[in-house]
């Protein structure tokens, strides 16, 4: 009866017990040890700072992707590398702003669509004058398409849109870039020859990683109704499209392509004679690649683990043949086979979870280093962008340490079992 | 307590099959003191490994406290070794990087529920031995008499049925010699059955019952005051009566 209450108690003393004699016999040889370890450590390390990498890298992308919003749709003209098209001139292929006057109606996932002009002209108020500031043409749901409010003033009215009148909406940037005074609504701009009314100043732009442009090559933009601007340039450069939510992009995508194909009157077998791009099929491909690399690094880190088992297979047969007379006194006192069993299984365990925590510490060092790299790579030297945020995640750190674990019994196992069988009476005369 | 039944050990060295134990009968009850004499190779160490359940008959029966120890698998084995039996070795077999104490609980740790007051019991165990005031001492820190004191403390940590001794002085001067037989003898006098295997007649003086091994065989099973080697040497000094 006390045997059926103890036995549970005896294991976990028998397990703590194994694992003072492991950590034990680690101290007593620190530098085989440590040598032993180092095929783990390298493979836990480049695990886990390669998934803190990619997780760290993807959630600060991912919130880029967000920023600009998710369920965008970018619409432009391409000449197809094949068929009928190939050769046609760019006045066939261009877009027209005819084109998407019905889009709304024929693409119900899409909620917002906007036209785009370009152009770029030296800006002027008073004495001040900025050059090369570009000018955009957008209809007036742009607001919603960017998701960028006007926090002073208003938006474009239908009479702006439909007349082509020459308001503008200003960036804050470009507001103080001019000198202009807070209350800028009402103030009039000098675009090129022409005089533009500003009518709203706009939120400041969201710092994105993918402006390219340093602090010093910065370029201002003003908005002013698409009308007014097609009109001087008499050429649209592309569209952007919002879907109802991110994750109707994908059909709002489709619903977009058909619509068009229809109106370009493309036969069934004509390539696109346009570009479609969501968004969110851009971050799903990112996610996509992501998954990949990070299966590519576990097949080399799987390798890299099997080596530094085969290192601790080695070492514990070591240990197992110096230690064959403490082997066999212990099992002389009474040790069964399973206690020898579980000591070196235990031991071969502990040196390869010694190595894993060793790893993962070195992951985050590494990770730490990675990511400061990165920041700097795509931010391109501008200054004031905040570092990207990586730490392992935790389920990271768990694998590291099941598979060290895994690892240790897989490749502890042999030594372990070679120890259990050992003849008592053989050992204790083994010199 | 101990019941050897026509016990027989071949062991197979390439072709050549040796008979280390070739029809052996013994009895021991408890509280003898025991020595068992022979040559090297008289088989007198593989009579002590089946003894001690180090290893099992190739045929032949052997009975410890009643029960068969044939059919015993490797744990039950180990177990058996852990409860009944306590071993003293020629070369003491201390752990090296342990301390005295802690080389004394090494039998406890692999009895069931054994750990607890495992040190109070291997205390009392050290100090039963004469060696209360070097328990924190690690065995290279000990003389070779204080060293086979500590193994015959950790021999007796799990109170066992028989101490079994392999040579007891065989690594020890005269000196120290005397010191560990007159150890066991105070064993003796308290109960503990004692089995000795010695080949050296002063070490055999000390036992009660002398058995001569020859060839796998035992040649002779006598009161020490009827060995005609021993009597004639006289009794020693130093031993109860």
């Amino acid at each position: 009866m006390t045997r059926l209450f103890t036995w549970p108690l005896d294991l976990i003393r028998l397990l703590l017990q194994s694992m003072g004699l492991a950590f034990g016999q680690i101290w007593t040889n620190k530098v085989r040890s440590a040598l032993t370890m180092i095929g783990i450590v390298i493979g836990v390390a480049s695990v886990t700072s390669v998934i803190a990498s990619l997780t760290g890298l993807k959630t600060s992308v991912l919130k880029e992707f967000e920023s600009i919003g998710a369920s965008r749709i970018f619409i432009w003209a391409e000449r197809p590398q094949t068929g009928r098209q190939k050769n046609a001139s760019w006045r066939t292929i261009q877009l027209t702003p005819e084109l998407f006057d019905h889009a709304l109606e024929y693409c119900p996932s899409l909620q917002y669509i906007t036209r785009y002009a370009h152009m770029q002209e030296t800006v002027k108020h008073g004495d001040v004058s900025v050059e090369g500031v570009i000018v955009i043409g957008a209809d007036s749901s742009w607001n919603q398409v960017e998701n960028r409010r006007v926090q002073q003033g208003r938006p474009f009215s239908l009479i702006d849109a439909t007349e082509g009148t020459n308001v503008c909406l200003i960036d804050p940037a470009l507001q103080e870039k001019l000198q202009l005074e807070k209350e800028c609504v009402g103030r009039t701009i000098e675009v090129g020859s022409r005089t533009f009314v500003i009518i709203g100043l706009l939120e400041p732009r969201v710092e994105s990683m993918f402006d390219d442009q340093g602090d010093e090559g910065r370029t201002f933009s003003i908005y002013a109704p698409f009308n007014t601007i097609y009109r001087i340039t008499q050429y649209m450069t592309d569209v952007e499209a919002a879907a109802r939510t991110p994750a109707q992009s994908e059909e709002a995508r489709a619903e977009l392509r058909f619509f068009l194909r229809k109106e370009r009157r493309l036969n069934f077998d004509d390539p696109d004679n346009f570009g479609l791009q969501a968004v969110e099929e851009i971050m799903r491909k990112f996610d996509e690649v992501a998954i990949i690399i990070t299966m590519v690094a576990g097949g080399i880190v799987a390798i890299s683990l099997l080596v530094g088992g085969v290192g601790i297979m080695n070492i514990m047969l070591v240990s197992v043949s110096e230690r064959t007379r403490e082997i066999g006194l212990r099992k002389a006192v009474g040790a069964p086979p399973s206690a020898i069993l579980l000591q070196f299984l235990v031991e071969a365990v502990t040196l390869c979870l010694v190595g894993g925590l060793i790893g993962v510490l070195f992951g985050q060092l590494f990770t730490v280093a990675v990511m400061a790299a990165a920041t700097k790579a795509i931010s391109g030297g501008k200054s004031g962008m905040e570092p990207i945020q990586a730490t392992i995640p935790l389920w990271a750190v768990g694998l590291a340490f099941g598979f060290s674990a895994l690892v240790g019994v897989a490749f502890g196992m042999f030594p372990a079992i070679k120890a259990a069988r050992l003849d008592p009476m053989e050992a204790l005369r083994h010199e | 307590m101990i019941r050897l039944e026509n016990v027989r050990k071949l062991f197979k060295i390439g072709r050549e099959r040796i008979h280390a134990l070739d029809g052996v009968d013994l009895r021991v009850e408890a509280n003898e003191y025991v020595a068992v004499m022979g040559a090297s190779g008289s088989g007198k160490s593989t009579l002590m490994n089946i003894i001690g359940c180090l290893d099992r008959p190739t045929s032949g029966v052997y009975e410890l406290n009643g029960k068969p120890t044939t059919e015993m698998s490797q744990g039950d084995l180990a177990r058996t070794r852990n409860r009944q039996i306590g071993f003293v070795f020629q070369s003491f077999e201390l752990l090296p990087r342990l301390n005295a104490l802690k080389n004394v609980c090494l039998p406890m740790i692999y009895a069931p529920g054994g750990w607890w007051g495992s040190k109070k019991r291997a205390r009392a165990a050290l100090e039963r031995v004469g060696l209360g005031d070097r328990m924190r001492h690690r065995p290279n820190q000990l003389s070779g008499g204080e060293r086979q004191r500590v193994a015959v403390a950790r021999a007796l940590a799990n109170h066992p049925s028989i101490l079994l001794a392999d040579e007891p002085t065989g690594n020890l001067d005269s000196r120290n010699s005397e010191e560990i037989l007159s150890l066991f003898d105070d064993l003796h006098r308290d109960g503990q059955t004692i089995i000795l295997v010695t080949h050296e007649v002063d070490v055999a003086r000390h036992a009660r019952r002398i058995v001569r091994m020859r060839d796998g065989r035992i040649l002779s099973d006598l009161p020490r005051e009827d060995d005609p080697v021993i009597s004639r040497a006289g009794n020693p000094a130093g031993s109860a009566p």
